[in-house]
């Protein structure tokens, strides 16, 4: 059990390090937000579920702020999602479809 | 396991490298803020790790209050950058 939780913090550490790279490199506030969360998101699942195998007293704790992330960090991104694009920033030129305002033109 | 701890930190700090680097060269606020959010997640799950560094339990409740505190920063810095209609 301990190994197993081991494994999975070093996959959530690798996803952390994808999703500071994502943000770094991405050309599109929209992108950037799309990389970061997802990949932040898994990361966290895998990181909080290893210390909770590694160590069984941690794990109904851990279990919580699995759940609490799970629900807060999609939200959070949508909010910014939407104020970014209600202030009036532009998708780059490569972005073909504008979902939000009901056509297929941009 | 003690090699675990400098993967773990080694990868946790190149991301924390490239998140505050888009922090300080963000075209707009809203990358800013984006970048501001994926940091306050990774050093969430790092704090939790640091329980198991420590051997104490009490950073797990430290981690649930920082989560509960970087969304409702997001959240909040988000609807004052949309400005009133």
């Amino acid at each position: 059990m301990s190994i197993l939780g081991y494994i999975l913090i070093t996959i959530g550490a690798f996803f952390y390090f994808l999703g500071g790279l994502g943000i770094f490199r991405m050309p599109d506030v929209y992108n950037r937000l799309q990389a970061g969360t997802k990949a932040t998101t898994l990361g966290s699942f895998s990181v909080i579920l290893g210390v909770g195998l590694v160590n069984l007293d941690y794990l109904p704790k851990a279990l919580i702020i699995i759940a609490f992330i799970a629900l807060t960090n999609p939200v959070g991104s949508s909010v910014l999602a939407r104020a970014a694009y209600l202030k009036g920033i532009k998708p780059t030129d490569k972005t073909k479809v504008d979902e939000y305002k009901g056509g297929d033109e941009k | 396991m003690t090699i675990i701890n400098y993967i773990f930190f080694g990868f946790v700090g190149l991301g924390v490298l490239f998140s505050f680097l888009r922090i300080l060269l963000g075209p707009t606020s809203a990358d800013r803020v984006a970048a501001l959010d994926t940091l306050n997640v990774v050093l969430t799950g790092t704090i939790v790790f640091l329980a198991l560094v420590f051997k104490n339990g009490l950073y797990l409740d430290i981690a649930l209050v920082y989560g509960l505190l970087s969304f409702t920063e997001t959240v909040v810095i988000s609807r004052y950058l949309e400005g009133k209609k």
